[in-house]
Parts: C-alpha cells; structure tokens; sequence
C-alpha cells in the first residue's frame, strides 16, 4: 500500500507498518542493485574472472 | 552422467541411485500436490477445519517450521555480525534448511489461504492493526533474503563459477551479506515475535493471553527467542541426519558443539522465561479470568498436565542441561538426544498455542473441541518435508555445502585412494 491509496491514512500504525516494510524492500533492493551493478562493472569494464582482485 | 556439474572433485553416489532417491521422495510430494490441488479446486471443506478450528494442522506446521527455519537467522547472526568464524562451516546448511522451512511455510500459507492468487491483497489492502500482516510482510521479506544468502552457494557450481560473470557475482554477494544477514536478523526478530504475538493478544482466550510490554505480549519474546534456541538445534541435527545416510563427516566436531553450547544457553534462558512466564499466568493471569490450570489440562481425551510437562522439563531443560554440560554436548548420542528433544520441544509449543488454544472451551456452555486433521491436510504437511528433502539433495550433490567435506573425507575424492 502506498500513500496514494484510498485506503490510506497518515496514523501511526500505517507509517510504521509499511514504512518497516519499504525499509526492509529498499535495503534488499539496494543490496542486490550495489552487487549487479558491481559484477557488470567486474565482468566487462575491468573484465577480469576475478575482478575483485 | 552429471560427473561435470557434481560440486568440486568429491564423490557422489551414481545417477541411477540419485533417480532412485529422488523418485521415492517425488512420489511423496506429488501426493501433497494432489492434495493441494483439491484444497485449491474444490475448496476448504477438503479440511477437517470448523468453526472452532480456523487455525488448524497448516497454522502449527507453519509456526513449527518458522522456528525450526530460525537457525538460519540465528547462525547467520552470529556469523555475520557477532563474529563467530566457526561457523561459516554450516552457514550454508543452514541457509539452505532455512530457505527450505519458509519457502514451505509459503507454500502451506498459499494452501491455507484458499484464494492464493489474492495473496497479494495482504500488501495493498494491508490491515495494519493485524500482527499478522506484520508477520506476512516480515516473511515474504525474508524469504528474499534466504533467496539472496541461496544463490551465492548455487553460484559456487563447478560449472556456474566458471563463467566470470556468475563468479564476480557471487563473490560480491559474499562482499556484502552482513547487510542481508542483519536485515533477516531484523525481520525475523518481528515475524517470530508477532506469531507468538497472534496468540498472546487473546484477550478471549485465557489459555493463550498473557500480558506483555506496550504492544507486545510476553510471548512475543517468547517465540523469537525460542526459534533462536531451538533453530541451531534443528540445523545439527540435519546436519548428522545428512552425515548418516552420506556415510561422511561433513562439518567438524568443534563448530557443532560452538553451535551446541549457544544453543545449550539459549535453550536454557528461554526455558528460565518460559517457567517465569507460566508461574505468572497460573498465580495471576489465570485466577483474574476466573479460570484455573486444570480448567485446560483435564475434562477432556488428549490435553492433560503431561503435555505442560513434556514440554517444559522433558524437551526443554533436559536438552538444556545436557547441551550447556561440556560432557553432554561432545557425546554423540546426548548431543542428538538433546537436539530431538529441543526440537519436539518448540514444535509442542507451537502446537499448544494453536490447537489447544482452540479447543479449549471459554464458555460455560462450551465443551473441549478435539480434531483430526483429514488427509489432504496430512498430505499437504508432509509436502514440505519431501521437497526439503528433493532441495538438500540436489544441493548437496551439486554444491560445495560443506566447505571442510573434502578434509574430513580424503578418500572420497575423486581419483584419490
């Protein structure tokens, strides 16, 4: 549910709910986004197997 | 036949006898599939569930598979963020056994649901008053996590890592999953909490309420900590389950009695709050309802003092003892003893705060409400325990699981004597 929602109402509840919600959702997207995004970068700008070295 | 994409140089048993396996294992979960297709098809009345019984035999297996799933956060958290180098050595089993307890914990849920395809509403139309809703937020999250801790290990395929990209990627999940483990720690602090949590806030119910902290009712600690004691346990004793039919050491002795010892301690403070816990609720939650203890453990053919009993002394400060005593947790029959018991210890838990909570009369009218699951709710609990089994096989045959496996076992190497 996001604000813009009918159903939505600027309570207490409804912040901390969903706004835990999207934290946990943008920590797991910008975890996997940082790892994608630096294995491109590994794979075929530094190009190397082991790029991390 | 698959010799290339079999993990490293380690032997595995034949492709003939792994079709074997996984054959007798399928065959089981198809028939769960079935039953799930009839409860999917033809609805709910496939179920012994009734008015009495809106949390029945799927509600315990998904609490019961939660906290046994719980030793992936648990030793993930002490990996990751305390610190405890041991362990990386079964932070993938544990990873995978979690993986395989939620995602089935999922799939029960899609079952007991009904509607399945509505499962989204719980996000859109979320009720934010319902500890359940924070449950099913915290779960789906962490089976994300569980999904990303996962792949690095598939990414660690003889084949997959050859190819750099897979390999870098890897590499760099590796790089960061402190932050994914302290996420899962977070979430599954909340969800554990809030199952416990569902139970507690029975005002109506006083076999199930107790009184708590703001929000939150004592068995909201309860649970989390009781999947943190009991989880590792689960994971040990898999992990030996695994070693049995493998016929190989997998994990060296030292890094299951570190996991033991935390355990040992973790079974033993949880069990201290759980008899705090219970004395309060016989001397002052209870007698305030107007209800004694033996209002729920007589009058009826199943609940008696036993289950109080077996619950607390036999399966939790036996194992307990035996885990924190350093003699105990090195001999290898106490060691599996004291995880059996932990185990069957959390699952009675989960079961005495769903199914006996519900048959428990409150009225003066009401009589003790005893069910049988029928067969499609059988099946369908079985189902999971089939595809953990179809999951670890196939993990274990083509990934590096156990990073001492080779050291343990020489002589299986491939080519080697």
């Amino acid at each position: 549910m996001f604000p813009f929602c009918f159903e939505w109402i600027w309570d207490m509840s409804h912040i901390v709910f969903m706004g835990g919600l999207w934290f946990a959702l943008i920590i797991i997207g910008l975890g996997m986004t940082y790892c994608i995004g630096r294995t491109f970068y590994d794979t075929y700008i530094f190009k190397g197997k082991d790029g991390h070295n | 036949m698959d010799s290339k994409i079999i993990s490293g140089e380690l032997k595995r048993c034949s492709t003939w006898q792994f079709a074997l396996w996984i054959s007798a294992a399928g065959a089981v979960l198809l028939w769960g599939v079935y039953a799930m297709l009839l409860c999917w098809f033809k609805g709910l009345n496939q179920t012994n569930m009734n008015d009495s019984y809106g949390f029945a035999l799927w509600i315990w297996a998904d609490l019961a598979i939660i906290a046994l799933g719980g030793g992936a956060f648990f030793t993930g958290f002490l990996r990751y963020i305390i610190g405890k180098d041991e362990l990386k050595n079964i932070v993938n089993y544990a990873v995978i056994i979690g993986f395989i307890c939620y995602s089935s914990a999922l799939i029960i849920l899609g079952i007991d649901v009904g509607q399945p395809i509505r499962g989204w509403f719980i996000f859109w139309h979320a009720n934010v008053h319902s500890m359940l809703t924070e449950v099913a937020f915290c779960l789906t999250c962490y089976l994300f996590v569980l999904i990303i801790e996962y792949i690095p290990i598939i990414l660690e395929n003889r084949r997959i890592d050859n190819i750099p990209f897979f390999h870098n990627l890897g590499h760099n999940m590796h790089s960061i999953m402190a932050v994914f483990a302290a996420t899962g720690v977070f979430l599954s602090f909340f969800h554990q909490g809030s199952l416990g949590g569902v139970s507690g806030v029975l005002f109506g119910r006083p076999f199930a309420y107790r009184e708590g902290v703001l929000i939150w009712p004592w068995t909201f600690f309860l649970f989390t900590w009781s999947a943190a004691a009991c989880g590792p346990c689960f994971t040990i004793l898999i992990t030996k389950i695994t070693e049995k039919i493998t016929g190989k050491r997998l994990v060296k002795d030292n890094v299951i009695e570190l996991l033991a010892k935390i355990s040992g301690w973790m079974i033993g403070t949880y069990i201290i709050a759980k008899i705090i816990d219970t004395v309060y609720w016989i001397k002052v939650t209870l007698p305030a309802t107007g209800f004694g203890l033996m209002d729920f453990y007589s009058n009826n053919p199943f609940y008696g003092i036993w289950i109080l009993v077996l619950e607390i002394v036999i399966c939790g400060i036996l194992p307990a003892l035996i885990l924190i005593s350093e003699k105990g947790r090195k001999n290898r029959y106490g060691l599996i003893i004291a995880a059996i018991l932990a185990v069957l210890g959390v699952c009675i838990n989960r079961w005495v705060l769903v199914l006996q909570v519900m048959a428990a009369p409150v009225l003066t009218f009401e009589t003790w409400q005893m069910y049988f699951p029928s067969w499609q709710e059988i099946a369908t609990t079985i189902l999971p325990l089939a595809y953990g089994i179809i999951i670890i096989s196939f993990s274990y045959r083509y990934l590096p699981v156990f990073p001492q496996e080779k050291e343990l076992n020489p002589w299986t190497i491939n080519g080697g004597k």
